[in-house]
């Protein structure tokens, strides 16, 4: 086994207190170091072994654990970096300097949990903003009381943005975040001399609500509501990833029918979500035809999506042990054949886009994300599928019936806004090619089982349409949430946003950020 | 070029024809729970079902409290005794009656989106206002970036503390006589988020809010049917 020559390997680079263990049941190894290895060891399997990195998860026990995940492809499968610290005082050594997809997850670790990292670069100022909470507030700590309200607070400073670039006439221009017509709320902040952006800064987390805090303590069905609402638009992925998590800790297994219908409403909110980001680029470039165009296949998805589940962005429809909701199988395959309608009509768009000079011209070598970048970011979905990093879970560690089905990852290698529009185009057909095989492996049966959860943790990867999310449930005893983390794939790509944006113009800007497909809301949590 | 005008022409026009005619195309709206008789549900296992507490029994009736419901369909699924199902989408509540737009403003009504914590579902169908199939422009009602133009301040989402200060410059920053509508069950109640350290229950909390559309996400029609109720009140006042 593949875990097993890795674990060998590690043995002889570095020597553990404790023995690193292997779980073969779920082929993950878990590793436990001091704080001077972690980097050290984060930095090998990242860039030596290959592993893509899944996030960071803060566990308070009798001490403080950081378990930094990584995730490889298939037979790789799962290595878990574990360090703890007393609860009060730490000395964690940052693992940002070295891995830096880290860097914003171990912002977050010390924002929301009071974590202490030395050697990190940029802390402060991130998810609790400081013109608005005190600091010293740690909202993810058990000590934290959440029904509390926090409303009598003492900032203690004005937020003032960090200025970088010291050429003279240099400036911040910040937009946001109430901007545009139908904009998310984020700020951003773009340093100029003129015309070129030197800088891009994000300032997000306007929206935090802070689900992960208010799920714990409360019942599976209840967190359910909340993991759906996090990101309307991909709400039937998330709500999958939670019920997965969930269905890990039973006995049971969800019928088979269910296990094909999910994968079926999994393809339909992908080639939705796609087609609305396909009409954001068009909309971007002031191309109001195509947008139109689009925009009627978009309605057209939601529809039918309507007509599936009831609801146009699938709420309600997941549920743990299954689904909710059928319809009968002609319906089914007529929906396929209408999906196989719009994507044609997406087809003949496409060839009219790549047909259009003035709409290509504002897309191609614009944006760009090298290969190299989106390595070092570890970006995820379509946005590093568009500059060839390849980390698609539905291939890498399928779950459902995926390793069952026949279809490619887009691969394109530009990493400019054309590619990714091709890399939209090309997730659409494939998912339209899933879909088609979905239909024939449709089993009859059941589609839901009532299923008894026992306590544990699990930990659950699937690809939702803006990349890996993983979500991790820890429940207890009573059938509580003793705590729900969500690793968002929004969160991974915003910290490449600035990426895509230096080095080019104030106009490229809405292009670009139509391009990349981001979600505020997916983010913030 | 021509291209596009040729596959333009070919669409032809899709555009519903609400408010002249009703629309009732499959599709357009997820629907809501009905009061509904007790003789005809079993009204208290019906009322434990419901996570948001938005069912409640009065006059030997279950009854709901629209603003609460996020469409769980728990009353609905997997029940012996359903719930009744309104596949309606006439949800909006105006607030009390106050004095509306002049005629000046008569097929002229500017609106600034704000979005205070949304999940994204419901500013995807505000979005949609604007889509072919709903195309608000046709009946007076644009969407404008700037507070300085704006007459009516859509809002969606909780409203979440790092919001706050923002939409209340927005909407100070609004010439009178302005209009606030709160869109979505997050925005009249805080929806699935109102026990959130980090987030108040609702728009109407930070602002005084003229009418509401209820609905996880209220599908465009609710949406285009509120801004109509808003403008109809001018004609009464």
């Amino acid at each position: 086994m593949l875990i097993r020559k890795i674990t060998a390997e590690i043995k002889t680079l570095f020597s553990f207190e404790t023995e690193p263990v292997i779980d073969t049941a779920s082929n993950t190894l878990k590793i436990y170091c001091s704080h001077k290895q972690t980097p050290l060891v984060c930095d090998w399997l990242f860039n030596e072994k290959e592993y893509h990195f899944a996030g960071l998860i803060v566990e308070e026990n009798a001490l403080l654990e950081l378990y930094y995940l990584f995730v490889g492809e298939g037979e790789k499968g799962f290595v878990n970096v574990i360090t703890a610290d007393e609860l009060n005082t730490q000395n964690f050594e940052s693992v940002s300097l070295r891995v830096h997809a880290v860097d914003w997850y171990e912002r977050e670790a010390e924002d929301l949990y009071g974590v202490h990292f030395k050697n990190h670069p940029r802390l402060g100022d991130f998810i609790l903003h400081d013109d608005v909470w005190q600091e010293g507030i740690n909202p993810m700590r058990k000590s934290f009381d959440k029904d509390k309200t926090l409303f009598n607070r003492k900032p203690r400073q004005y937020y003032r943005p960090r200025k970088i670039v010291e050429e003279e006439g240099s400036f911040i221009m910040p937009i946001g975040p109430i901007f545009s017509a139908e904009a998310e709320s984020v700020h951003l902040q773009l340093e100029t001399i003129g015309e070129e952006i030197i800088r891009a800064f994000p300032r997000l987390f306007y929206k935090y609500r802070g689900i992960e805090k208010i799920a714990e303590g409360k019942s599976i069905e209840n967190v359910l509501l909340l993991s759906e609402r996090t990101a309307g638009t991909t709400a039937f992925s998330h709500a999958l990833g939670f019920c997965l998590a969930v269905e890990k800790l039973s006995n049971e297994t969800v019928p088979k029918k269910a296990q094909v219908l999910r994968v079926f409403f999994a393809e339909i909110e992908r080639i939705r979500n796609h087609i609305g980001t396909i009409e954001a680029i068009c909309n971007s470039t002031g191309l109001v035809v195509a947008a139109s165009q689009v925009g009627i296949l978009e309605e057209e998805m939601l529809r039918l999506s309507c007509i599936l589940s009831r609801h146009r962005y699938f709420f309600g429809l997941c549920v743990v042990g299954g689904l909710s909701y059928e319809c009968d199988k002609s319906t089914y395959k007529d929906s396929v054949e209408k999906i196989k309608n719009i994507v044609k009509e997406l087809g003949e768009i496409e060839e009219f886009l790549i047909n259009t000079s003035s709409f290509l011209d504002r897309l191609e070598e614009v944006g760009v994300i090298s290969a190299a970048q989106a390595k070092t970011h570890d970006l995820v979905g379509p946005m590093a599928r568009g500059s060839g990093y390849l980390n698609d879970l539905r291939k890498f560690q399928p779950y459902l019936k995926y390793d069952k089905l026949k279809f490619d990852i887009s691969n394109e290698t530009e990493g400019d806004g054309y590619a990714r529009l091709r890399v939209l185009f090309t997730e659409i057909r494939e998912s339209a090619k899933i879909l088609e095989q979905v239909i024939l492996l449709m089993p009859e049966g059941e589609i839901f089982i009532k299923m008894d959860i026992k306590p544990g943790t699990a930990l659950v990867g699937i690809e939702a349409p803006r990349g890996a999310s993983w979500h991790r449930v820890k429940i207890g005893e009573n059938k509580k949430l003793l705590s729900y983390r969500m690793l968002m794939p929004s969160f991974r790509n915003w910290h490449g946003f600035h990426v895509a944006m230096e080095k080019y113009a104030f106009q490229d800007l809405p292009i670009i950020l139509a391009t990349l497909g981001l979600s505020v809301a997916e983010n913030d949590k | 070029m021509s291209s596009w005008v040729k596959k333009g022409l070919k669409t032809g026009i899709v555009t519903t024809s609400y408010p002249k005619e009703d629309e009732k195309t499959l599709g357009i709206t997820p629907g809501f729970p009905k009061s509904t008789d007790c003789d005809e549900v079993d009204n208290e296992a019906l009322i434990s079902l419901c996570p948001m507490d938005a069912l409640y029994y009065k006059n030997h009736k279950v009854m709901i409290e629209s603003k609460d419901c996020v469409h769980c369909y728990r009353c609905l699924r997997n029940v012996e005794k359903p719930i009744s199902w309104d596949d309606g989408f006439k949800w909006s509540v105006l607030q009390k009656k106050q004095t509306g737009f002049s005629k000046s403003f008569s097929r002229s009504i500017h609106i600034l989106v704000v979005d205070a914590g949304d999940c994204g579902a419901c500013l995807n169908e505000v979005k949609l206002l604007n889509n072919p199939f709903y195309n608000m422009h046709r009946l007076g009602f644009f969407v404008t970036p700037s507070p300085r133009k704006a007459d009516v301040l859509l809002v969606v989402g909780p409203v979440s503390e790092h919001l706050k200060t923002a939409l209340l410059k927005a909407y100070n920053a609004m010439p009178t006589p302005k209009k606030v509508m709160a869109v979505g069950a997050c925005s009249l109640s805080g929806g699935v988020f109102k026990e959130s350290f980090v987030v108040n229950q609702g728009v109407e909390k930070i602002l005084p809010v003229d009418i509401q559309i209820p609905g996880c996400p209220p599908p465009p029609l609710a949406i285009l049917e509120g801004l109509l109720q808003l403008v109809k009140e001018k004609d009464n006042g």
